[in-house]
């Protein structure tokens, strides 16, 4: 870790969809050039809290600050500034499959104009090569991918543009677990050739030691523990612990019951 | 049953009514911003002419079959229907003029956007329905782009110069339609029923019936995306937004219909 301004710094974020509240009051900092996971269950507010930060969510109180800047107090110009620099893997991959897959990997690019059609297409090849995949994927529809590709070819695109902060939501969801350790793989690989900042979203735990660094649990909207990834199942913290080593019986389970 | 109860039926009555009108209202205006600012992309860099040329040619030229087919039967049955009906008092000569500008004013256009309405507007709703719910649309967001600008401008604009295309190539194969029978089965000479179509066709008629398609166009695109872009819940959620977007673009193309003809020819 380097630098004390954390990358991404959450205080207070709270966000409901009705009378549900997803979000009770998220604080969380994420430090340069960190890996941080955050663990949760189905509905604990994991891919909120993400979206939030991305500002695909507007959330109802609360401040995301990038870099120490608030971005919701930013004009939408400069917001777009900052999210230029962020990627992001869907937890589908949420390829466009109206486009080839090498106008895929390279559409950031190609809407900023920073490289032409024809570029694109060499661009795309070095990208799924990074990612283990062979250039004449690029010609391929995203249909005629397996769900392993599928997700290959969505982190080729999230790195291609090289950003700052790369976010992951349930990278290894859906995959058998020699192809999600290679996904993990590529992905710790990735992030440590650009030195970016990455904020992975996962209920798998082998994939959370693998990727992590560091660790938060997100529990009924709020954060509840963060510590090094490689203590998860060994914090202390009964929460955590329950859900590391996937327990029926505890706090969670308990909550469950009644 | 106490009076109070009896008194809260009616008004239970009264308050659906008044949410649906509020809903009404909000929709409403929710479409007419999304519609804003759709437009207001339309001027403002960066352009995608690309997706505006595969929108004109789906909208154009996949249409053209569907079109042409409605506006050759409608054109022979209009025929068939008002020689029957004016020989009754023998002004069969009239058949000509009330094809042609049956076809030109109301047939054409309106005939043409409920077609393109049922193939287009449906296939904009579920398309970008299914980006919606498979994050394809957050993730145009994540990769510096605007979804409006590059999903619902183009669309917008190519129906809306696509549709007065169609509807003039509509125009033409109905009145062959009519023409074809006219000559073929009523025993219409074809240099006079020409002749006499002609002389009747008025610019204001085939005007006002390109004014009009290009409206129902936009309408079609614009209830197509809407209804795709603000769906929610997966494969129902799509089917829903593709039913909504084919009836409201439905209706609002009668409605409109009627408003058009009122400035058009309303003395």
């Amino acid at each position: 870790m380097s630098g004390t301004v954390p990358k991404i710094r959450l205080r207070g974020l709270r966000k409901a969809f009705g009378s549900k509240q997803v979000l009770d009051g998220v604080d969380l900092d994420v430090m340069p050039g960190s890996s941080m996971v955050i663990l949760g269950g189905s509905g604990s507010g994991k891919s909120v809290t993400i979206k939030c930060i991305l500002g695909l969510i507007t959330p109802d109180s609360g401040t995301v600050e990038i870099d120490g800047r608030d971005v919701l107090s930013m004009s939408a110009r400069e917001r777009e500034a900052v999210l230029d620099r962020t990627g992001m893997l869907f937890q589908n991959g949420a390829l466009f499959d109206s486009l080839p897959v090498w106008e895929n990997v390279c559409f950031k690019l190609l809407a900023q104009k920073r490289i032409t059609r024809a570029q694109a297409r060499d661009k795309a090849a070095e990208a799924l090569a990074d990612v283990g995949l062979d250039a004449a994927v690029g010609d391929l529809s995203p249909a005629e991918l397996s769900g392993g590709m599928q997700k290959r070819v969505a982190l080729a695109r999230a790195i291609a543009s090289e950003p700052d902060i790369i976010f992951f939501d349930e990278p290894t969801t859906g995959l058998d677990p020699i192809m999600g350790a290679v996904i993990d793989g590529l992905i710790v690989d990735c992030v440590q050739r650009l030195g970016a900042t990455a904020v992975t979203i996962t209920h798998d735990m082998a994939s959370a030691r693998r990727i992590g660094d560091t660790a938060a649990m997100i529990h009924h909207g709020r954060i509840v523990w963060t510590g090094p990834a490689e203590t998860l199942g060994e914090t202390g913290n009964p929460l955590v612990d329950q859900f590391a080593r996937g327990e029926r019986e505890g706090p969670i389970a308990m909550e469950l019951r009644r | 049953m106490n009076a109070s109860s009896l008194l809260a039926r009616p008004l239970d009555g009264l308050a659906a009514l008044g949410r649906a009108a509020l809903d009404l209202c909000r929709t409403a205006g929710a479409v007419t911003l999304f519609a804003l600012e759709a437009i207001s992309h339309a001027v403002r860099p960066p352009f995608h002419p690309r997706l505006f040329l595969r929108a004109f040619i789906e909208v154009a030229y996949f249409s053209l079959p569907v079109v042409g087919l409605t506006a050759v039967f409608t054109g022979m049955v209009l025929a068939l229907q008002s020689y029957s009906g004016f020989s009754r008092f023998g002004a069969e000569g009239a058949v000509a003029n009330v094809v042609v500008i049956s076809i030109t004013r109301e047939l054409g256009p309106v005939l043409a956007g409920l077609m393109v309405s049922g193939r287009i507007g449906a296939a904009f709703a579920a398309e970008i329905g299914t980006m919606r719910v498979t994050d394809q649309i957050d993730a145009l967001t994540t990769l510096s782009t605007d979804p409006v600008k590059y999903l619902v401008t183009p669309r917008l604009l190519a129906a809306t110069l696509a549709m007065p295309l169609l509807v003039l190539v509509a125009d033409v194969l109905g009145v062959m339609g009519g023409y074809l029978i006219a000559t073929l089965k009523l025993g219409f000479s074809g240099p006079t029923y020409l002749k006499s179509t002609l002389d009747f066709l008025q610019a204001i008629d085939v005007v006002s019936g390109l004014a009009k398609a290009a409206v129902f166009g936009f309408i079609v695109a614009l209830m197509g995306t809407w209804c795709g872009y603000t769906s929610r819940g997966g494969a129902q959620g799509v089917g829903g937004a593709t039913t909504t977007a084919v009836v409201s673009s439905s209706i609002l193309i009668l409605a409109l219909d009627y408003v058009l003809t009122e400035v058009f020819f309303a003395r």
